[in-house]
């Protein structure tokens, strides 16, 4: 059994004397995709955040390949970061920068690499995502699914790990979603460790090798989506699945 | 024909001077604004509670006390007594000039109010880049200087270009504490040759001229340095 690349274990956080998450457990191997459903509200977020120390839990410890972020103190926590890639549900795109410098950026300012150096590497994780033309467009030039797909390749100059994807396709619009989640299964495909929160169901059936159901800040169920999925409403997953299906027309 | 001697070279020579004065003045009072916002908008929105509320302080006085009040008491009031403390201590005459006061003083309102702007303009930048770039790993600093200043800088510049505009013809308020200014040259040259309206028209004029170049400049600056994306100024 190799070791796993993240652990996340019993990880607590409150705020304004909610709890939020409530003892959280979980681990991804190398090259697993997990996916994170459930109850908006639910804590899904709250976890991601917490894996990245944007927020920072109350109790609990995340370990990244054997090394507990604990051990790196406070100020080390920038090296800690940029391990993890983190995808947000609204971009977060540099808007005054060219998708180029969007990807650049944190290799010149964290890696010091030349800015030449810097720009090659942003073209060809562009032209990963198939934005190989699309460089020197601004954000604001770019569609949805352009501006995710930018974010991704943004993430993935960085090297990182384990990719944190807070659900990616939640703001795009239906016909752009499937270029975002083609790009994240080729990613899977290639061996990228992956953690996702979202709502696709059909999408996380095919690929992922566990689906966490969170609910109320606790992992009320988790499973490989065959055997979670086919409790046939009985369980309450399957119950909140069976519902976003039939949102998606598919029930 | 006496009225073309009203005005001779040398006078010329003399206003124009002022007017160089009063762009040492609003260059000097506008950089040492903008040094000062820009630490202070840094310090408000980003800093300790409590720097904050010094910071609204800040503004809250210097935006709040007319400048000629500031100006007097800044040079007649605080520099002498400071000239006195200097010769009593270190038997040194120690003279700061009127021009030197008055650009602190231009400064320090104009650091109030460019705090202001640049706090908005650091707010606007939606929380989430803020976010993005610490999530790549950038330091806090890093990012406020990489990803946060270049936006905010360049969406303040249009509200900038009205501080510009204020600015100038506050600094015609240094007359009071005897910078040859603008205002004073013409004040002077008006009291040779008896000329008033005209020579106030003209010092207006001047100073319409000094608005308007700048405002237009700075404004041109935005259209350049605007990424697509971002509002068309409106004007």
């Amino acid at each position: 059994m190799t070791e796993p690349v993240l652990e996340v274990s019993h990880i607590s956080k409150s705020c304004g004397g909610r709890l939020i998450l409530d003892d959280v457990s979980l681990s991804l191997n190398k090259g697993e995709l997990k996916v994170l459903i459930g109850p908006s509200g639910g804590g899904k977020s709250t976890l991601l955040q917490c894996i990245h120390f944007l927020q920072t839990p109350d109790a609990g410890e995340i370990i990244l390949e054997g090394r507990p972020a604990s051990d790196m103190g406070r100020r080390h926590i920038n090296v800690f970061r940029r391990q993890i890639g983190m995808i947000f549900q609204d971009f977060n795109l540099f808007d005054h920068l060219t998708a180029e410098h969007n990807v650049a950026i944190a290799l010149r300012k964290v890696k010091k690499q030349s800015r030449a150096q810097a720009l090659n590497r942003a073209r060809e994780e562009l032209a990963r995502v198939g934005l190989a033309d699309k460089g020197d467009l601004y954000p604001a030039q770019l569609s949805g699914g352009q501006k995710q797909r930018v974010s991704i390749a943004r993430a993935l100059a960085m090297d990182p790990k384990v990719m944190l994807l807070d659900e990616p396709t939640s703001a795009l619009d239906p016909e752009l979603i499937g270029e975002v989640l083609k790009v994240i299964a080729d990613l899977s495909q290639s061996g990228m460790t992956m953690l996702m929160a979202t709502h696709q169901i059909g999408f996380a059936r095919h690929l992922t090798s566990e689906i966490i159901f969170m609910e109320a800040g606790r992992i009320t169920e988790s499973g490989p989506p065959a055997e979670l999925l086919s409790t046939c409403g009985l369980s309450r997953a399957a119950g909140f699945c069976a519902k976003l299906n039939q949102l998606m027309g598919r029930g | 024909m006496k009225s073309i001697n009203l005005i001779t070279w040398p006078t010329i020579g003399y206003l124009l001077g002022g007017a160089g004065l009063t762009c040492l003045l609003v260059a000097g009072g506008l950089g040492l604004g903008l040094g000062l916002g820009l630490g202070l908008a840094a310090l408000q929105v980003y800093g300790p509670r409590r720097a904050a509320a010094l910071v609204g302080l800040y503004a809250w006085f210097f935006r709040g006390v007319p400048i000629l009040v500031l100006m007097f008491l800044f040079h007649f009031g605080l520099v002498s007594w400071l000239e006195e403390l200097v010769r009593a201590c270190f038997n040194y005459r120690l003279r700061i000039p009127a021009l030197a006061s008055a650009v602190v003083v231009l400064g320090l309102c104009s650091g109030a109010y460019q705090s202001q702007i640049f706090r908005g303009a650091m707010l606007s930048i939606p929380a989430g880049q803020f976010r993005a770039a610490r999530a790549l790993g950038l330091t806090g600093t890093q990012a406020i200087l990489s990803i946060i200043l270049p936006q905010a800088l360049r969406l303040s510049i249009p509200a900038w270009s009205n501080e510009y505009s204020i600015l100038l013809k506050d600094s015609a308020i240094a007359y009071v504490i005897g910078v040859t200014e603008i205002m004073a040259r013409f004040k002077a040259v008006a009291s040779t040759n008896y000329q008033y309206l005209l020579m106030y028209s003209l010092a207006g004029l001047v100073y319409y001229f000094l608005t308007a170049v700048g405002v237009r400049l700075l404004l041109s600056l935005y259209d350049r340095v605007r990424w697509p994306g971002l509002a068309e100024r409106a004007d």
